[in-house]
């Protein structure tokens, strides 16, 4: 979804360069200060139309960042979170004590990663199916279908979810004992949610990321196929040796960024599909439902507050290793 | 076997053939398990009650009935103002959001504005980094006071950084040689952001405003932390409410009907959640032919371009 802001990034940064070094050469022709106003002068109108989206930016993500303070302190409602006494680390503590930090991180961590390959594996096999399908209407309808799970909330998701798994109503259990079988209660049977998960997971997400990677596939010099038909190749050996290293960068940026989120659930899904029902959290609980139910149902400002820090820390980190490792495989495919 | 124009096809081996199979088969399948819920719940909701809660439900309508349907619109007033709500707090967000994104894409996209790479870097940066949720909602319930107010589900998708980049790619590919010239006239940054810039950039304004009014439409999630008044819920959440708590919502309708002939326990209950899950649907479903064209343009300039 971000696959946009490599580029991006790279121009701002180039761009910073450049203005630093623009900014050095009018210093040393005029005052600091008063070249400073000069421009802020000439530029009037650029930031009168910046204003409105930096004051937004400003309070809705830059002042929340400085309260991750309240992961140190015992929060009261009286004093707020600058009034609250400190506590330390005690949140921390508290949530790695209470035995749910293992379950959550590790649940996190397990869902993401195979979120992202089979994401991954089944949209670039859709993508190359769709390109290699010659009837236009076939390939028109077929494409519409698979995008719209995209447009509808999880909240459709999770009545849909009702409908196909319910134990005593579900489709699933309708079809079971219509072959003699034992209706299998899903609600109840936590070891069968990481399949349910996965599948709409990939069910939501399926037309999105093949129109990604088709974006991507449509920019492949159709003179590499002629070349590897001249040279003998069947078309699975033309998908496998020059479609696949084709899109290559774009797979490696979009797993880059997947990665990046490695650690963030998809609290929508995780708490639609799943919500309240204590007997799947083992399986089912992820860093995100953690922290809404901390910060909703239990009111521990503290602790969700310990536990989001945490997760914002790691995230962040996440990026930067990624973003290193994937430096150090191939310059051209990082970020920043 | 025929010879047609197109030169792909004058060599047709076994293998292009297989993979001709292959490909329609695995998009047919995919294509089909993304449709068929909707069918299920279609079904399900013009389905009689007493033929679910034997059987449970099926592909097929089960003994066709329109008992849920007719239980929704007994007491249409609930769903309606649902979707009032919603519908005005997409319309607003999204006019809103979409001058606030255009502005600020356009300065960004501005070669000859000295500080656009620190303005970018701005708000690039909270892409890496966020307080998470307690900060944003201790901000929202005590710093800006919004707890069970619109605004609180206005704001907080005014702005997003996505669009931000895909408004920006867009307005760059405008030639510079046209903003100049504007400008050698005589032209003032406002005039040729609204007269020359917006104009050329009508299919970016389309596909950016279809995902704002897109993330509004289907948000339930600010709904769900600050919203607490019920005639204030979006549609969504709504929905989300009523089936997770269906009893509650039929007793509503049997309250609200003001011939006591309505009992609610003679209300049907799981197709009730299917019709109802229908009625908050289905306009999204028939809008989607329409918007889905910048839908895919979207996402194909947000993977390509940048």
């Amino acid at each position: 979804m971000f696959y946009i802001q490599k580029d991006n990034l790279k121009n701002i940064f180039r761009q910073r360069t450049v203005a630093h070094k623009g900014r050095n050469v009018m210093n040393t022709k005029q005052g600091g200060l008063k070249g400073f106003l000069k421009k802020v002068y000439k530029y009037r109108a650029f930031l009168i139309m910046l204003l409105p989206g930096v004051v937004y930016t400003l309070i809705f993500s830059y002042y929340p960042m400085t309260g991750i303070v309240v992961a140190f302190k015992k929060y009261n409602y009286a004093g707020g979170i600058w009034g609250s006494p400190w506590n330390g680390f005690e949140n921390f503590k508290f949530f790695f004590k209470s035995g749910q930090a293992g379950v959550v991180i590790r649940n996190t961590v397990l869902y993401n990663i195979t979120f992202i390959i089979v994401n991954m594996v089944v949209q670039i096999a859709v993508a190359v199916c769709l390109t290699e399908i010659r009837n236009k209407i076939y390939r028109r309808v077929t494409q519409s279908l698979m995008l719209l799970p995209y447009f509808i909330s999880w909240v459709i998701v999770g009545v849909m979810a009702f409908n196909i798994f319910s134990s005593d109503y579900g489709f699933i259990n309708r079809l079971i004992t219509y072959f003699g079988g034992k209706k299998i209660p899903f609600y109840t049977t936590p070891q069968v949610w990481p399949f349910i998960l996965l599948f709409f997971n990939v069910w939501k997400g399926v037309g999105y990321g093949s129109i990604m990677y088709l974006a991507a596939l449509m920019g492949i010099d159709t003179s590499l196929y002629e070349a590897a038909r001249i040279d003998g190749a069947n078309v699975f050996q033309r998908i496998f040796k020059v479609t696949i290293p084709m899109i290559m960068p774009t797979t490696m940026i979009l797993l880059l960024l997947s990665v990046g989120g490695i650690f963030k659930g998809n609290f929508d899904m995780f708490y639609n599909l799943v919500g309240y029902n204590g007997l799947l959290y083992n399986y089912t609980d992820v860093i995100d439902t953690l922290t809404f139910r901390a910060l909703i149902s239990s009111n521990n400002f503290g602790m969700a507050g310990a536990i989001g820090l945490f997760q914002s820390v790691l995230c962040f980190v996440t990026v930067l290793i990624v973003n290193r490792l994937v430096g150090m495989y191939d310059k051209d495919y990082t970020l920043f | 076997m025929k010879h047609s124009k197109d030169p792909n096809k004058i060599k047709k081996g076994p293998d292009v053939i297989a993979l001709n199979i292959i490909s329609y088969f695995i998009c047919g399948i995919i294509a089909l398990l993304c449709f068929v819920p909707f069918v299920m719940i279609l079904s399900g909701s013009c389905s009689s009650e007493e033929e679910i809660l034997k059987n449970g439900f099926s592909l097929l309508p089960q003994k066709f009935s329109l008992e849920a349907y007719k239980t929704v619109f007994k007491e249409p007033i609930v769903v309606m103002r649902a979707y009032a709500t919603t519908i005005c707090l997409t319309f607003a967000g999204t006019c809103t959001g979409l001058l606030l994104q255009t502005m600020t894409a356009y300065v960004l996209s501005r070669k000859d504005f000295e500080w656009r790479g620190k303005f970018a870097f701005f708000f690039y940066f909270t892409t890496l980094f966020s307080g998470g949720l307690v900060p944003y909602y201790i901000l929202m319930t005590q710093t800006l006071k919004l707890k069970d107010s619109y605004f609180a589900l206005l704001l907080p998708l005014l702005f997003s950084v996505y669009n931000l980049l895909v408004m920006k790619s867009y307005i760059m590919a405008i030639p510079d040689s046209l903003i100049d010239a504007a400008k050698i006239d005589g032209c003032g940054e406002y005039r040729i952001l609204f007269r020359i810039v917006m104009p050329l950039i009508k299919p970016a304004l389309a596909t950016v405003g279809l995902f704002i009014a897109l993330a509004y439409w289907n948000d339930w999630y600010n709904a769900m932390l600050f919203i607490k008044s019920e005639e204030k819920y979006p549609l969504q959440y709504f929905l989300y409410k009523q089936v997770n708590n269906i009893e509650a919502y039929k007793k509503l309708i049997s309250n609200a009907a003001a011939s006591s002939a309505v009992r609610a326990v003679s209300l049907p209950t799981q197709t009730l959640k299917m019709a109802l899950t229908i009625v908050v649907t289905g306009p999204v479903v028939f809008f989607y032919p329409l918007a889905q064209k910048y839908f895919i343009q979207g996402i194909t300039i947000g993977s390509v371009k940048g």
